[in-house]
């Protein structure tokens, strides 16, 4: 690939967004965007993860037998998670509370498997390393844009600050009941990959 | 990559396990001591938010230094003087593992799972002019997965509940792992423990409003999609304000009053 490590790192945030191009890693972006600071936190750990990991497996890609690659990916990674998960706890133990199995299940988090199995695979350890971080940059500023309105309309607040005076604390907003659902940030996201592919019409799937 | 040796896979595995695990113990190990810090801060903040008394500008710990700790002998519920055992180092689940300072339940005694039980409990009483105000008491039992811990405070009359705070469980989460809700605990405020005879008729139920009138200041409503956590807690309760847990303590303080020291 004749790519420069900028646009590997620029790319995956708008070209080839992890959540709106590939739709890979829905599930956590669901739950964890109820607020920005833990979705904050949430992308930072993806993208540690994401790039810890495909630095590591493509350092040993020649060593990985094919028969057995996904299961030695899954160990790479669920070390990598545990250590975090680890740091977490030490050093950050009211976000790891809130986050909770959140943090366990960036094992499952299907982006970060995806560019092991993808990119790191076949590709030298330093452009994997920034893949990792595009990837994660791009998961996380999806997260972010959800969690910013979905916090903002949600909770009237951003990052934790009041934004809008909430009617229950004697304020004139009355939160949106639905946008603090999980379920919200499937809309959102529809919104986004909608938007996404009108300015970009490579994107769009052909029919 | 074609013709692989047989054995390939077996050692890359082993050899990359070998690694992984050694990463793994390496961090669980060298970060246990921030880790354990950050558990009992967020005990004593627990400790105070059950008691309602938590204040999130102030540091937790100077807010916690005005509780009084005390250790107490469970089954007899008498004040256990500090050179016997120390409050400030005494751990309650390690205490009840050893032979010397715990023992074995019986099937009929365990109400709440918990199989052993420590001779000594810690309680926090927090006073204001050398006046008893509540008293916060540690408890724990089997959920539907887990153990559930939680600290109940109780009001002067040593009936009343003043607040709950479950701080540590593994049951399912947005159904049974709703015992840590602030929305529930609060249900739990004012109920009475123990009914006039004594006995704790504290009871977790379906529908509080089928029973009668009389009945409803003991009755709390249970979680639903949760009937087995919310059966646990109903069980704990039972046991840690039974004969085996705080009621030996609590006889004791009704008949002899608060004395400081």
């Amino acid at each position: 690939m004749a790519e420069t490590n900028k646009e590997l790192l620029v790319r995956s945030i708008f070209k080839r967004n992890p959540i709106t191009l590939l739709v890979l890693g829905i599930c956590s972006a669901l739950a964890v965007t109820g607020q920005m600071s833990t979705a904050f936190v949430m992308s930072i750990c993806v993208t540690v993860v994401v790039a810890f990991s495909s630095l590591t497996i493509s350092i040993v890609r020649f060593q990985i037998p094919n028969t057995v690659r996904i299961g030695i990916q899954i160990m790479v990674i669920a070390t990598l998670v545990i250590i975090v998960d680890q740091i977490l706890k030490a050093f950050y133990y009211e976000l790891s509370k809130q986050l909770s199995i959140f943090v366990g299940l960036i094992i499952t988090n299907c982006i970060v498997m995806g560019r092991a199995e993808g990119y790191a695979m076949s590709n030298p350890p330093i452009p994997s390393f920034i893949d990792g971080i595009g990837n994660g940059l791009g998961y996380g500023f999806i997260l972010m844009s959800v969690a910013f309105v979905r916090e903002l309309f949600g909770s009237g607040s951003v990052f934790g600050y009041e934004v809008f005076k909430l009617s229950t604390n004697g304020g004139w907003y009355i939160a949106n009941g639905m946008l603090v659902l999980p379920a919200s940030a499937f809309f959102l996201i529809a919104l986004i990959i909608w938007i996404i592919r009108f300015l970009d019409p490579e994107q769009q799937e052909k029919s | 990559m074609a013709n692989e040796h047989p054995l390939k896979p077996f050692y890359s595995v082993l050899v990359l396990a070998f690694a992984c695990s050694a990463l793994v113990a390496m961090a669980a190990v060298g970060l246990k001591p921030y880790q354990q810090a950050n558990r009992s801060l967020d005990q004593k903040k627990n400790i105070l938010s059950a008691a309602g008394i938590f204040n999130p500008e102030e540091p937790i710990t100077e807010q916690f230094s005005r509780i009084e700790t005390r250790i107490l002998e469970l089954a007899t519920g008498a004040f256990v003087p500090t050179e016997q055992v120390d409050p400030t180092t005494y751990n309650q689940l390690e205490a009840a593992l050893t032979d010397s300072m715990g023992s074995e339940l019986t099937k009929e005694t365990d109400l709440a799972g918990i199989r052993r039980l420590e001779n000594y409990s810690p309680v926090y009483l927090v006073t204001s002019n050398g006046e008893l105000e509540q008293i916060v008491l540690p408890v724990r039992g089997k959920g539907l997965w887990s153990t559930m811990y939680a600290y109940v405070a109780i009001e002067s009359d040593l009936s009343s509940i003043r607040g709950v705070s479950f701080y540590e469980h593994g049951e399912t989460p947005g159904l049974g792992g709703e015992i840590a809700n602030p929305i529930w605990q609060a249900r739990w405020q004012d109920k009475q423990i123990y009914g006039e005879s004594g006995d704790v008729e504290l009871e977790f139920v379906k529908n509080r409003d089928q029973f009668p009138p009389e009945s409803q200041i003991h009755l709390i409503d249970g979680i639903s999609g949760a009937t087995l956590t919310t059966q646990g807690v109903d069980k704990l309760m039972k046991f840690w304000f039974g004969e085996h847990g705080f009621m030996p303590f609590l006889a004791r303080l009704r008949k002899e009053g608060y004395t400081n020291g």
